[in-house]
């Protein structure tokens, strides 16, 4: 039996993928269009080859990837870290574990931009509360202004980050470790295991798979930061926070060259669409792990 | 029993948790600690957690010293709502068609959303400028809402998608048999039922609306009539002296719609955002 064709489905469909095709799909081949042209506030735009990407590879970039790859790895490192340490506690069965875990997500509900105002009072190096702590109990003998800096400040704007980013790596966790199996942990309580054992070899074993996922979605969304940085330092002290993604915002907004700004876009896209592949590939995986587990139990 | 803890233990676990929070909670115990000192207080070392005259002065203050204030939270809801309901135009049907339809392309479609979900608003800034230039839509709300929509179809249609499929198809089918047209069944068969997980995934969609608005408000918005809350806020920044107290007061307030919301829904809005991730 052939079947007509059906449009309702599509037809369903549509005004998601045209909104979607107009302010994400295009865009992105637009990037890579305009990372070829020395496209401008002017209204003239010409074909200029490989012309940025040359440019840009034989200027500071490179050093600006460098950056960029350090300032992703350490925030991810740190967030799933964070996140685990959480996840465990809150996964323990002690009373008060409900509104400790209601707790955790303010960081992530509120307004990024406004958070980020709360932590620039924060690093205050006069008056503010990190300064103030450090010197009464002894760590620092005078005021320390940690965004003037350009290691502190680096690292003042990874904190941020990892404490934007810890409530979904903790909850994300915690929904992983709650649907490894009782029995398994009653079994190897039963021989006689340990907490921490058990811990080691039940359930990090079982939950290492959401682990992976995590990092990986962790670590595009950590690329696509922006708003941290720009709010906290702008890039500065002497582009010490300078990632690429303000390297970009800044060559094409502030500076108004498009097409230079493009070809830093296209290559932040290109390391994005590799980390997306992997983590595709990762979903596969885990898919058909699934699935053979199914018909092995059936 | 294996629940069981020893008292070490347990002391161990809350100090563990105590830890935790603090790293999370502090700048907002901060925040309000600021929002209560005046002014000269705030300017004071060494730093003291609990100060002299501790008022909620700046709470009255900061609608003058910032004209605008009550024009920006306005702003900040209206573009996030005016999101959160394009958004829903584009989430509903999209998710019904993925959830219960079988066609040609449907995985690889929804492959497509999942990818589009990867990139950020910042990324592609640089066209997203120019097509907001090339429709006039620069310095208006709709190159707020617009993009906030866009940005996040994509994780609302796989929240809806996994509500959609938890409905019995038999529903759908007693009226189909009865002779209802498919675009009647979705309206008055489903969407009633539906309900529920539309309010999550709309309340998510504010959320997420609400907390993203910065980036597009400073890239395409220079009229401060259009500003939200947090662009608003922004420019006080860079100023000589920052009233830090109002500052901080104002945050606050700005926050307290978004967290009620989260403390009434939580456990929908965390179950919601968990089942997709972990499960798909």
């Amino acid at each position: 039996m052939t079947r007509r064709f059906d449009a309702f489905p599509y037809l369903l469909l549509l005004p998601a993928a045209l909104l979607t095709l107009a302010i994400v799909a295009w865009p992105v081949m637009e990037t890579f269009r305009l990372s070829f042209t020395n496209a401008s506030i002017r209204a003239t735009e010409d074909y200029v080859g490989f012309q940025n990407y040359e440019r840009l590879f034989s200027g500071g970039f490179v050093a600006i990837i460098w950056r960029t790859l350090l300032w992703v790895t350490l925030s991810v490192v740190l967030k799933l870290a964070m996140g685990l340490f959480g996840a465990v506690l809150l996964n323990a069965a002690v009373p008060g574990r409900t509104i400790f875990r209601v707790l955790v997500m303010p960081p992530w509900i509120v307004p990024i931009a406004i958070g980020v105002f709360m932590w620039s009072w924060m690093y205050n190096g006069q008056f503010g509360m990190i300064s103030g702590l450090l010197q009464r109990w002894g760590f620092l003998a005078g005021p320390f202004e940690f965004l003037g800096y350009r290691n502190s400040a680096f690292l003042a704007t990874v904190v941020t980050d990892v404490w934007i980013g810890t409530p979904l790596v903790t909850l994300y966790l915690l929904a992983a470790m709650q649907t490894v199996p009782r029995e398994l942990h009653e079994a190897a309580w039963v021989d006689g295991a340990s907490r921490f054992y058990r811990f080691r070899r039940v359930t990090l074993p079982l939950i290492a798979p959401s682990l992976a996922t995590m990092a990986l979605l962790s670590a595009i969304w950590t690329f696509n930061s922006f708003e941290i940085i720009w709010i906290l330092t702008e890039g500065g002290p002497r582009n010490a926070t300078t990632t690429m993604i303000i390297d970009t915002y800044k060559t094409a907004i502030s500076r108004f060259q498009y097409g230079a700004g493009a070809a830093r876009s296209a290559t932040l896209l290109i390391l994005l669409m590799l980390l997306t592949g992997i983590y595709l590939l990762l979903l596969n995986r885990m898919a058909r792990r699934a699935r053979r587990l199914e018909e092995a139990s059936a | 029993m294996i629940d069981r803890y020893r008292w070490w233990e347990l002391v161990l676990i809350y100090a563990g948790i105590a830890v935790f929070l603090l790293f999370l909670l502090s700048p907002f115990v901060e925040a309000f600690m600021v929002s209560l000192r005046p002014l000269t207080q705030v300017f004071r070392a060494p730093y003291r957690f609990f100060t002299e005259d501790m008022s909620f002065q700046a709470y009255k203050d900061m609608w003058s010293s910032v004209p605008m204030l009550w024009r920006y939270m306005l702003n900040s809801f209206l573009i996030a709502s005016g999101a959160t309901i394009l958004a829903l135009i584009c989430i509903v049907p999209a998710a019904y068609s993925f959830a219960r339809f079988s066609y040609r392309g449907r995985d690889a479609l929804l492959g497509v959303f999942l990818v589009v979900n990867m990139v950020g608003a910042a990324v592609l800034i640089i066209p997203l400028y120019r097509i907001m230039q090339s429709f006039g839509l620069l310095n208006s709300y709709g190159a707020m809402i617009v993009p906030g929509a866009a940005f996040a179809t994509p994780a609302g249609i796989f929240l809806m998608r996994s509500y959609f499929l938890r409905i019995p198809r038999e529903l759908e089918e007693a009226a189909l048999m009865d002779g209802a047209s498919r675009l009647y069944t979705l309206r008055r068969v489903i969407l009633p039922v539906a309900t529920p997980g539309i309010v999550v995934v709309a309340i998510a969609t504010f959320i997420a609306a609400y907390a993203q608005q910065f980036l597009f408000a400073l890239t395409f918005n220079s009229r401060d009539a259009y500003n939200p809350l947090p662009m608003g806020l922004y420019q006080f920044f860079g100023h000589e002296r920052v009233l830090w107290n109002e500052l901080m007061a104002a945050s606050l307030v700005g926050v307290a719609p978004v967290l009620l919301v989260y403390a009434f829904m939580q456990k929908h809005i965390v179950a919601g955002l968990t089942s997709g991730a972990v499960k798909e």
